[in-house]
């Protein structure tokens, strides 16, 4: 029996952090996509920012733990790849804790890169050392003023 | 053959060629020339075989016969393997990684626009996603031609010879047979003889940007989408099988 409405799940479930970036959650994403009561439980639709993305094992998990522990016990994950994810559901808040965070936050395009913003100290004077960073939303680039080297979170 | 089975080996074949290029490319962690292009190439890797799970898991459905994804990758020989030959090709050097990157990079950009446009949902929807990732794949791949083509004597040699070796295995990726006519009659497959225009013109064009020579077509090697494959297939099964062949079940 499952005694939490859907939006009392999908609020618990807007708490969890991101594995790899903790400053935000899950929802700030846009990795939860929706939370629909099923006889005797229910069924949680998550997509993965890019197709071999690491951590969705564990968001999984995570999300499984949670309502466990709520007392829901039939708990189905499903992963949809459509709408394909997108940086553009990104809010202006979540952008700003990225910068916080030390990430250089989406820019608007996939096609452009260029102007990017130094997340230390707001320099534009940077240039690009690889689009393919520590994980596979993130690129890494170096600031030429305060010499820090720093993530930016690619547009998708 | 019915429209299942066509589906069922058409979406194999995606899988495949996923598969066996992210191996490929997961055999450079740790030894590529720089840090930079060890992550580079490791995470392509990993959005490949991230597709590659996506459609291994899709197929599984579509053959509605029990089996897992993990049972269809590992419990498989190397005649039912049907990727293309290009990309089952051992890494060479760097340079002939890029090759290998650029034919089938050109090719995927091709390939997921139109496939993006499919009938069948679950291919479309991958498809949107496989082509925002390629297209930074097909970008990494780009610098580094020019890089490496318009760098020094010796770099711009070594790119020529990746270009050159690997020639004869581009012709592969446009053909066609029963499976996917069927599917192109229905809306689902793309029709890849009608891509080799555009990736032609797009390939030819990142070579001789790179001071590169476009080599001429000759005999066009053939086979993987059909399961003959060359001897370096047998090679990667041997040590991406292994454990699950000698373990069966096996967990940690």
């Amino acid at each position: 029996m499952v005694t939490l409405s859907k939006e009392e799940i999908y609020s618990l479930l807007s708490e969890i952090p991101d594995p790899e970036i903790p400053v935000i959650t899950i929802e700030e994403l846009g990795i939860l996509r929706k939370v629909e009561l099923t006889s005797g439980g229910c069924e949680v639709t998550i997509t993965p920012t890019y197709t071999g993305c690491p951590a969705m094992q564990m968001i999984e998990d995570q999300i499984k733990e949670i309502l466990h522990s709520k007392g829901i016990g039939f708990v189905n994950v499903k992963i949809t790849y459509s709408p394909a994810w997108t940086t553009d559901w990104l809010s202006s808040e979540a952008k700003l804790k990225l910068k916080k965070y030390g990430i250089s936050p989406p820019l608007a395009s996939i096609d452009t890169i260029s102007f990017l913003q130094c997340p230390h100290c707001n320099s534009f004077n940077t240039e690009i050392i690889s689009e393919f960073g520590s994980t596979a939303c993130k690129g890494l680039y170096r600031c030429n003023d305060c010499k820090e080297a720093f993530d930016y979170f690619k547009s998708h | 053959m019915t429209k299942q089975e066509a589906l069922f080996t058409y979406t194999l074949r995606l899988a495949d060629n996923a598969l066996i290029l992210g191996h490929r490319l997961s055999e450079w962690s740790s030894y590529a020339p720089i840090l930079e292009e060890d992550l580079a190439l490791t995470n392509i890797a990993l959005d490949l075989i991230g597709r590659a799970q996506a459609l291994y898991k899709y197929a599984a459905q579509i053959e509605g016969k029990g089996r897992t994804e993990d049972d269809i990758v590992y419990k498989r020989v190397e005649r039912k393997y049907l990727n293309v030959l290009l990309l089952e090709q051992s890494n060479g050097d760097f340079a002939m990684t890029i090759a290998r990157q650029i034919f089938n990079s050109a090719y995927e950009l091709q390939l997921f626009e139109a496939l993006s446009k499919s009938k069948n949902e679950t291919l479309a929807s991958l498809a949107v996603k496989c082509l925002k990732e390629v297209k930074y794949h097909w970008r990494h791949a780009y610098d580094w031609l020019q890089r490496l083509g318009d760098g020094t004597e010796e770099s711009h040699s070594r790119m020529q010879k990746g270009i050159d070796d690997l020639w004869m295995f581009t012709g592969e990726m446009f053909e066609i047979d029963e499976v996917e006519t069927m599917l192109i009659e229905e809306g689902i497959a793309v029709d890849n003889s009608s891509l080799y225009q555009k990736w032609n013109v797009v390939v030819t064009d990142a070579i001789t940007n790179a001071t590169l020579t476009r080599p001429t077509d000759g005999y066009m090697q053939t086979g993987g989408r059909k399961g003959v494959h060359t001897e370096n297939l047998g090679f990667i099964l041997a040590e991406l099988q292994y454990l699950p062949r000698a373990y069966p079940d096996a967990t940690w």
